[in-house]
C-alpha cells in the first residue's frame, strides 16, 4: 500500500526553506545544493512550458519503476525509529538499483553521518537526508548544459555510446524536442557501419521533420561530419547539429580512435566544438556503465548522460556512481520508443522514483 | 580497472597467515570480498547472497590442499561452485521435422537482428538450410537491417515491410520456408519489455503459431541487476529454452549470465563476440567463471593458439606446466608462438594479470612491449630463464644494459611473470580431473 504520511509526497519539498539561487542564461540551471526547491519549480515550469506531455510520459514510467526494488527503500523507512537493519536494507536497495557498492557504501555513510551529527530522530527525516545526498551526488558541480546557446552560430552535440544504447532514437526525439522550441536541427550520420543505421536515422529525421546528412553506406564518418558541418553553416539552416555515431565498445582501440577523429573534425571546423559530447546509456546496463563512461570520458571528453529506457523496470541507479565518481551529470532520460519519449533530466523526480515507497 | 579476485583474496590471506584448514573466520573474510566481486560483476545481489552461502559451507572445515594457499583454496571453491551454476554449455535443439524455428527475444537493443544472421551463418556452415525472417516491424529500419545482413551473407530473408502484424508475417514466412523447404527459420522479433502487455502477447502468439523449437533470450552482456527480473518474465511468459549473451567482446564482466542462468534454469547457448558475422561462440562455463573472477579467459586464447601450435611442444609444455616447472625460457618460447598468431592485443586480453584492458592498448605500443620482453629474456643466460630467482642486482643490471632497458623493467617483467605462475597454478588447481587446463600455456 502506499504510504503518503512521510511528508514526502510530492509537493511538499517545494516548501522547504532553501536559498535560492539562480539560473544560467538559457534557462538551465546552475547546480548548486541549497536551491533545490528553486530549480524543480524552474525547471517544472519550464518543461510544463516546453512539453507538457513529455513529463507527464516520464511521471508515468517512473511511476512503474516506483514499484520496483528501490521502491522499498521507502518502505524501510517506513518505520518510526532509526534501527541498524534499516541501513543494511538500504544498502542492499540501492545495490539492487545498480547504483553500484561504492556509491551505496558511501551514500549510507552520508545518511548515516548526517542522522547522528543532526540528531535526526525520525525515519522520514533520516529519509529527507537520503534523498538530499543522492540529488547532491546527481548535481555535482558541472557547466551548464551548452547545446542550445542562441549565440552561437551552429551549436554540435555529438552523440556517442555502446552498441544498441538508444543513440538513434535518442537523436530523434532531441531534434523533435528541440524543433518545438523553434530551433533549427540537422542530424549527420555518422554511423556509416551498421546495416540499416542511415535508413533508420532518416525515418527519424523525416518524423522531426529535420534534414539528415548522409553519405552511401560504408562512407568515412569524419567526412559525413565535415560535410554536415559545411552544409549547415552555408544553407544557415541549422543552429544546432546533432552526430549520430555508431555504436562502439569501449574496448576496440580502431573504433575509439575512429570516434576521436569524428571529434576532431568538428573541433576544427567549428570554434569549441562539439558543445556538448552526450553518452547514451540503457538503464538497463550494470557496472560496466561507469567504465563506459570513463573510457568514452578519456576519448572524446563526454559532457553529460543520455539514460534511455528507464520505461523498463531498471532503474539507471548507476549514474549515481557516475557523478560520484566522474562528474558527469545525466542531461536527459528516455522514457520510450515515441518521439516525445524524451525529458529533462531532474534529479529530484529521478531520485523521487527510486525512493518512493510504493512497492 | 578491477583487481583481480585471486589478487585480493590473496592480500587477504597474506594478513590471516598460512594454515592447514580454514576457519570460519578466515573463511568469511574471505567471502567479503567474494561478495564484492560478484556484485562488481553485476550478479544479483539475491543470487550473490545464496550462491555465497553455498560456498561459505562447503568452504568453512575445508582442508586445504597440499599444494595450495587458503587464498587459492576459496578459488577452486568459488570457481568450482560458479562453473556449477553457470551449467553445461548446450546445443540447439533442431531434432524436430523441419523447418525448426528458432526464436529470438529481448529487450531493445540487445543484440537480436545481428545475432539472428550470425546464427543463420553459423547453421548454414553445418549444412542447414536457414531462412531468415523480419518479424520487427516496429523500429525503424530494423526489417532493412536484416534484410542487408541477408544480402550480405547470401541467406534469404522473409520480409513484408512494416504493416502486416507480426504473426502474420511470421506465418507466411513458414509457409515460404516450407514451399522452399529450409530446414531452419530464424525469427528476428522486435525489442520490447516484459511490463508491456501488448507486445508480450504478441510473442506469445508467434509462439503459438510457429511452434518455435528454441526460444532464445538474447541478452546484453552488460545487463545490471534487473537481469533476474528480464529473464523470468520472459522465460514465465513465453517459455525460453536458451540464453544468448552479447557483446562479451566488451569488459562487462557478464555476471548477468549467473543470474538469468541462476533464475531460470535455462542453459546459455551462445555469446556474441563482436559486431562481424562471425563473432559468435559457443558457452563455455569455465571461461565465463575466469571472466566473473577476473581471471582472464585463457581458454579462448589455447583454442586459437593450437591451431597455430606445434603438437608435440604443446604436449611437452602442458608436462612443464603441470610440474609447475614452466621457466623464463618456455615463457620467451611461447612469446615467439604467440606473434606468429597475428593480433596481439586481441591475445594479450585474454591473459589473467593483463586482462580485458588490453584491447584497448595501442596494437603498437603492444608490439612494441612485445618486443621489449622478448629482449629482456633473450639478454638472460639459460640458467637464469630457467630459475629467475638467480637474478640478483647485478644480474638485473647486466640483462637490462644487454636488453636496451633498464632494471624496473626487468623487475616488472619478472613479477608479471610470477604473477602468471601463480594463476596458472590458482586455474589448474581450480578444476575437477584437470581437464585441459594444463594446456594453459601450451602455446
Ligand atoms: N523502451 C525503450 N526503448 C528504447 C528507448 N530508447 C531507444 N530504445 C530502443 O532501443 C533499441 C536501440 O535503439 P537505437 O536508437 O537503435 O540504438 P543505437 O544506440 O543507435 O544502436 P546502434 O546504432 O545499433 O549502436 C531500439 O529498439 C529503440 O527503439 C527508450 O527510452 N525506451
Ligand atoms: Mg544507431
Amino acid at each position: 500500500m502506499r504510504t503518503q504520511g512521510l511528508g514526502f509526497a510530492r509537493g511538499r519539498r517545494y516548501n522547504s526553506p532553501r536559498t535560492p539561487r539562480g539560473l544560467a542564461p538559457g534557462g538551465h540551471l546552475l547546480f548548486s545544493p541549497c536551491c533545490l526547491e528553486d530549480v524543480l519549480v524552474l525547471s517544472r515550469f519550464r518543461r510544463a512550458t516546453v512539453a507538457t506531455e513529455d513529463q507527464e510520459k516520464l511521471d508515468q514510467s517512473l511511476e512503474k519503476t516506483r514499484r520496483g526494488v528501490l521502491g522499498r527503500i521507502g518502505a524501510l523507512f517506513q518505520g518510526n525509529e532509526i534501527e541498524d537493519d534499516l541501513w543494511e536494507g538500504l544498502e542492499e536497495a540501492l545495490i539492487m538499483g545498480d547504483v553500484g557498492v561504492e556509491t551505496s557504501l558511501k551514500l549510507v555513510e552520508a545518511t548515516r553521518t548526517r542522522v547522528r551529527t543532526q540528531g535526526v530522530k525520525r525515519v522520514s527525516d533520516a529519509y529527507q537526508i537520503l534523498k538530499e545526498e543522492m540529488v547532491r551526488i546527481l548535481r555535482g558541480d558541472a557547466p551548464p548544459f551548452d547545446l542550445d546557446n542562441r549565440h552561437r552560430l551552429l551549436n554540435i552535440g555529438l552523440i556517442v555510446g555502446v552498441n544498441g544504447s538508444g543513440k538513434t532514437t535518442s537523436i530523434g526525439k532531441l531534434a523533435h524536442y528541440y524543433r518545438r522550441q523553434g530551433r533549427r536541427v540537422t542530424i549527420a550520420a555518422g554511423d556509416t557501419f551498421r546495416a540499416a543505421a542511415i535508413d533508420q536515422l532518416k525515418i527519424w529525421g523525416q518524423r522531426a521533420g529535420v534534414s539528415v546528412i548522409a553519405h552511401a553506406p560504408g562512407a568515412d564518418p569524419g567526412a559525413v561530419v565535415y560535410d554536415a558541418i559545411r552544409a549547415s553553416q552555408e544553407s544557415r539552416d541549422a543552429d544546432i547539429l546533432l552526430i549520430d555515431t555508431a555504436g562502439r565498445l569501449h574496448t576496440n582501440f580502431n573504433l575509439m580512435k575512429e570516434m576521436e577523429k569524428i571529434r576532431n573534425v568538428a573541433q576544427r571546423q567549428v570554434h569549441k566544438a562539439p558543445h556538448e559530447v552526450l553518452l547514451v546509456l540503457d538503464a538497463t546496463t550494470g557496472q560496466n556503465a561507469i567504465t563506459q563512461a570513463q573510457k568514452f570520458g578519456a576519448s572524446v571528453s563526454v559532457s553529460g548522460v543520455i539514460l534511455t529506457k528507464l520505461d523498463s523496470t531498471a532503474k539507471g541507479g548507476v549514474v549515481l556512481a557516475i557523478a560520484d565518481q566522474l562528474g558527469v551529470p545525466v542531461r536527459f532520460v528516455g522514457t520510450g520508443e515515441k518521439i516525445t519519449d524524451l525529458a529533462e533530466f531532474d534529479p529530484w523526480v529521478f531520485v523521487d522514483a527510486l525512493l518512493d515507497a510504493n512497492a | 580497472m578491477f583487481e583481480s579476485l585471486s589478487d585480493k583474496l590473496q592480500s587477504v590471506f597474506d594478513t590471516l597467515g598460512r594454515r592447514g584448514r580454514l576457519t570460519e573466520a578466515d573463511v568469511d573474510k574471505a567471502l567479503r570480498e567474494v561478495r564484492l566481486a560478484l556484485l562488481e560483476a553485476d550478479v544479483n545481489f539475491k543470487v550473490v547472497k545464496e550462491f555465497v552461502a553455498r560456498v561459505r559451507e562447503r568452504a568453512i572445515g575445508a582442508d586445504v590442499l597440499r599444494s595450495l594457499t587458503p587464498a587459492q583454496q576459496v578459488i577452486k571453491i568459488v570457481n568450482e561452485e560458479l562453473i556449477a551454476t553457470l551449467g553445461e554449455s548446450a546445443r540447439l535443439d533442431l531434432s524436430g521435422p523441419p523447418p525448426n524455428v528458432i526464436m529470438l527475444v529481448g529487450l531493445q537493443g540487445s543484440g537480436k537482428t545481428t545475432m539472428a544472421a550470425k546464427l543463420a551463418n553459423r547453421l548454414r556452415s553445418s549444412g542447414q538450410r536457414p531462412l531468415l525472417v523480419a518479424a520487427d516491424t516496429y523500429r525503424p529500419a530494423a526489417v532493412t537491417q536484416l534484410e542487408v545482413l541477408g544480402r550480405q551473407i547470401d541467406i534469404p530473408v522473409h520480409s513484408e515491410g512494416v504493416t502486416p502484424p507480426p504473426p502474420e508475417i511470421v506465418g507466411r514466412g513458414l509457409r515460404r520456408a516450407r514451399e522452399e523447404a529450409r530446414t531452419i527459420v530464424i525469427l528476428d522479433t522486435a525489442g520490447r519489455l516484459t511490463i508491456d502487455p501488448q507486445m508480450m502477447a504478441e510473442l506469445v502468439a508467434i509462439k503459438a503459431l510457429a511452434k518455435p523449437r528454441e526460444i532464445l533470450l538474447v541478452a546484453d552482456a552488460m545487463t545490471g541487476q534487473e537481469a533476474v527480473r528480464v529473464a523470468q518474465d520472459f522465460h514465465q511468459q513465453v517459455g525460453l529454452t536458451g540464453l544468448v549473451l552479447t557483446k562479451i567482446d566488451g569488459d562487462a564482466r557478464g555476471g548477468a549470465a549467473i543470474s538469468m542462468r541462476a533464475v531460470t534454469g535455462v542453459p546459455i547457448k551462445f555469446l556474441g563476440t563482436s559486431e562481424k558475422i562471425d563473432g559468435i561462440e559457443v558457452f563455455h562455463p569455465d571461461r565465463l567463471s575466469s571472466r566473473i573472477l577476473g581471471m582472464g579467459d585463457m581458454l579462448t586464447m589455447i583454442e586459437k593458439a593450437e591451431a597455430v601450435m606445434d603438437q608435440e611442444e604443446t604436449a611437452r609444455m602442458e608436462k612443464k606446466l603441470r610440474a609447475a616447472s614452466f621457466d623464463l625460457d618456455d615463457f620467451l618460447k611461447q612469446t615467439r608462438q604467440i606473434k606468429k598468431m597475428g593480433s596481439i592485443s586481441s591475445l594479450l586480453e585474454m591473459i589473467p594479470g593483463i586482462g580485458q584492458a588490453a584491447k584497448s592498448l595501442d596494437p603498437v605500443a603492444v608490439d612494441k612491449q612485445m618486443r621489449r620482453l622478448e629482449a629482456i629474456i633473450s639478454s638472460m643466460t639459460m640458467q637464469e630463464r630457467r630459475s629467475p630467482n638467480l637474478l640478483n642486482g647485478s644480474r638485473k643490471r647486466r640483462v637490462a644494459a644487454g636488453s636496451g632497458t633498464s632494471v624496473q623493467e626487468v623487475n616488472a617483467l619478472l613479477s608479471q611473470f610470477r604473477q602468471m605462475q601463480r594463476t596458472m597454478k590458482q586455474l589448474q588447481s581450480g578444476r575437477r580431473g584437470g581437464g585441459g587446463l594444463g594446456k594453459l600455456f601450451g602455446l
